[in-house]
């Protein structure tokens, strides 16, 4: 782990393997569960994982409350390492952080993949896009979280101190930005037209959080996006399928070399 | 011990709507359909508890009013409404609202509003309580867990300011809440304002309540977890110069009093229907991400929530916990959640309590809960107010 000084702010980041820079913002929750999904992609790429304000071991000054805020400090971060042609890619909340970011600014991003994003309001006021994680039993959100929950969901009990309490400040900062409205931003639809590069929309077919027919829609409303599920995959198909999802994405980014 | 001035006593019930209970499964709280709910059972039932409370003004017993939301253990979903009824109802007695959930409303003005109305048609006889709100409570509202003791402080700040500003608009441009013209009117009857209370359930929160001179109601906390919070109160209070009087801390019991013991302890058997329903409720409400520190959710996910059930756990007096949800009279007598029996027994009960935690000012009692009918509770309170309540002029 190393520590990046942005806006005034030491952000814990994960930087690993040598080759273009490739940009990873992860879920709200499960973040060490990339770890095979990173190694894959360091093979390829210099990958950055930054631990937003409030997640990790983040702190989060007062003022720091909103997505917008923290893809301005993903902005600055691009800048403060002078990386350029960048691979952005998100998963789930950090899917809505890679939007929001590059509706501000694609000059240094070149690609862009997002993996079961949330961020987004496509259904009517009445109509739930993305399942309700705080109103569900907790079982089912597993179920709907992962294909095969068994073989992902972590022995908590196993898990040193700073384990835990990453995973606790990881739950707590995800309630705390996408509280309300619920994971979304109502605007960032309109402002879908402003990412103009390469995009791959990811879906595991099997995603009961927020389903394909969403990521289809997301695709739909990009200007150059390709939408592509996961076959057998929830939620999360990069924590599932840590190689082949990679693997896609290395593919994606050679096949739109600038 | 400090000097004693003459103990209060509140009477609190929850308007429960038990009718509905039956039909409940494993959550008595948020998901529950309304239409378990029938208008006109609930119209008598209103009318009886507000009934119940009338009747103190006439015994010297306070009244206490709460909220809960989305709940068939407690019909008061607005503490203020039944309060205001009762302030034109009634013309002795103080009326203690505990309280409204500054942290879940959205306009702490109108909160002023409410409070100061009640405060001016009851010609001062208001207690304004602020709570956080027990974690269910976040999704009925649906505000956002992680900040919620932030706007719970700006909200108390606002509400405070507002009252005691009386020359014209003044601006709040906040973290939570912005007005560019805050201007309440009625301005309350008590000066500055009407007391302040806040129930709290750990040292950490009464110690907060203490640097602010705020009154502590403690509910539910028993024999065990009762002196330290008070203890924390009394050493916050003495470190911010803060003079401390016995009036500055409440304690809640349920209590059932009668000719005999029998009849008492049925009574309390009845009022139980309250501990054995409020914390019935589906796990995923019960701790929103941020409502606690990451530190205690770090220690929850490694006991897979046994330090949480740990901490606010009911035991009696030797440490044996208690289920909740089954627990007798015997069992809740030497926990301290009840004070129950003949009159004897009751003050006997209440004085060895009072001993062990060291003095408190205010008894609130719940002296109407779960199925507890309407001639009961009106022979329970009577039978307080005649033989237990002049005890108490030598406590508090």
């Amino acid at each position: 782990m190393e520590r990046i000084e942005v806006a005034g702010i030491s952000v814990e980041a994960l930087i690993a393997g040598a080759g273009p820079p490739l940009l990873f913002l992860p879920g709200g929750d499960y973040v060490a569960q990339n770890r095979l999904f990173l190694d894959r992609l360091a093979q390829h790429f210099r990958v950055v994982m930054p631990r937003p304000p409030g997640f990790g071991s983040t702190e989060r000054p007062a003022w720091f409350r909103n997505v917008g805020d923290i893809a301005y400090l993903c902005l600055d971060l691009l800048e403060r390492l002078d990386l350029r042609d960048v691979t952005l890619v998100g998963s789930s909340f950090g899917g809505w952080l890679a939007l929001e970011t590059a509706v501000r600014s694609s000059s240094r991003i070149s690609r862009l993949v997002l993996i079961d994003s949330l961020g987004l309001k496509f259904g009517t006021r009445e109509e739930r896009d993305i399942a309700d994680i705080y109103a569900l039993p907790a079982d089912e959100v597993v179920r709907r979280t992962f294909s095969d929950p068994a073989r992902f969901v972590p022995d908590y009990a196993a898990l040193d101190e700073a384990e835990l309490q990453a995973v606790a400040r990881d739950r707590e900062a995800t309630a705390l930005y996408g509280w309300k409205p619920y994971m979304h931003n109502p605007a960032l639809v309109h402002w879908l037209h402003r990412i103009t590069v390469p995009s791959l929309v990811l879906w595991g077919d099997k995603d009961g959080i927020v389903a394909p027919s969403y990521g289809e829609k997301l695709a739909a409303s990009l200007p150059s996006a390709r939408f592509e599920p996961v076959a057998g995959a929830a939620h999360y198909p990069q924590i599932e399928q840590p190689e082949a999802v990679a693997d896609r994405i290395t593919r994606f980014a050679q096949e739109n070399r600038p | 011990m400090m000097q004693a001035n003459g103990m209060k006593v509140w009477h609190f019930s929850e308007m429960a709507y038990h009718p509905a209970w039956p039909q409940l499964g494993e959550s008595y709280r948020v998901i529950i359909p309304s239409r378990l709910y029938d208008p006109k059972v609930g119209a008598d039932l209103y009318h009886r508890y507000l009934d119940e409370w009338a009747l103190c003004d006439e015994l010297g017993i306070n009244i206490m009013t709460n909220e809960h939301h989305a709940t068939a253990t407690c019909a008061d979903s607005v503490c203020t409404i039944p309060m205001a009824i009762l302030a034109r109802e009634t013309k002795k007695v103080r009326l203690l609202a505990l309280g409204m959930p500054i942290g879940n409303r959205n306009d702490p003005i109108r909160v002023a509003e409410e409070y100061a109305t009640i405060d001016v048609i009851s010609r001062g006889r208001l207690e304004m309580g602020f709570v956080k709100g027990v974690p269910f409570e976040i999704a009925p509202a649906n505000t956002n867990p992680a900040e919620l003791m932030e706007r719970f402080w700006e909200a108390h700040d606002l509400i405070l300011k507002a009252m005691q500003s009386h020359d014209g608009p003044f601006t709040w441009e906040g973290t939570h809440f912005q007005y560019r013209a805050v201007n309440v009117w009625p301005r309350p009857w008590q000066e500055p304002h009407p007391p302040v209370w806040m129930p709290v359930g750990s040292p950490g929160s009464a110690s907060e309540a203490a640097a602010r001179g705020i009154t502590i109601g403690v509910l539910n906390t028993g024999w065990v977890r009762t002196p330290a919070i008070y203890e924390a109160y009394r050493k916050t209070a003495a470190e911010a110069g803060r003079e401390m009087r016995l009036d500055k801390l409440a304690y809640m019991a349920l209590i059932g009093v009668g000719d005999t013991r029998e009849e008492g302890w049925r009574r309390a058997d009845q009022i139980l229907g309250y501990s054995r329903t409020s914390g019935i409720v589906a796990p995923q409400f019960q701790n929103p991400p941020g409502y606690v520190t990451p530190g205690i959710n770090a220690q929850m996910l490694k006991t897979g929530g046994a330090s949480m059930a740990r901490a606010t756990r009911v035991q009696t007096k030797d440490g044996t916990p208690i289920n909740a949800r089954t627990m007798q009279v015997e069992e809740a007598i030497d926990a301290g959640l009840v004070f129950a029996g003949t009159p004897d027994d009751v003050w006997n009960q209440l004085k060895a309590f009072y001993d062990h935690v060291g003095g408190f000012g205010h008894l609130l009692m719940m002296g109407q809960g779960g199925l507890l009918d309407h001639d009961d509770t009106v022979a329970n309170l009577t039978m307080f107010s005649r033989e237990i309540l002049p005890r108490l002029t030598e406590l508090g």
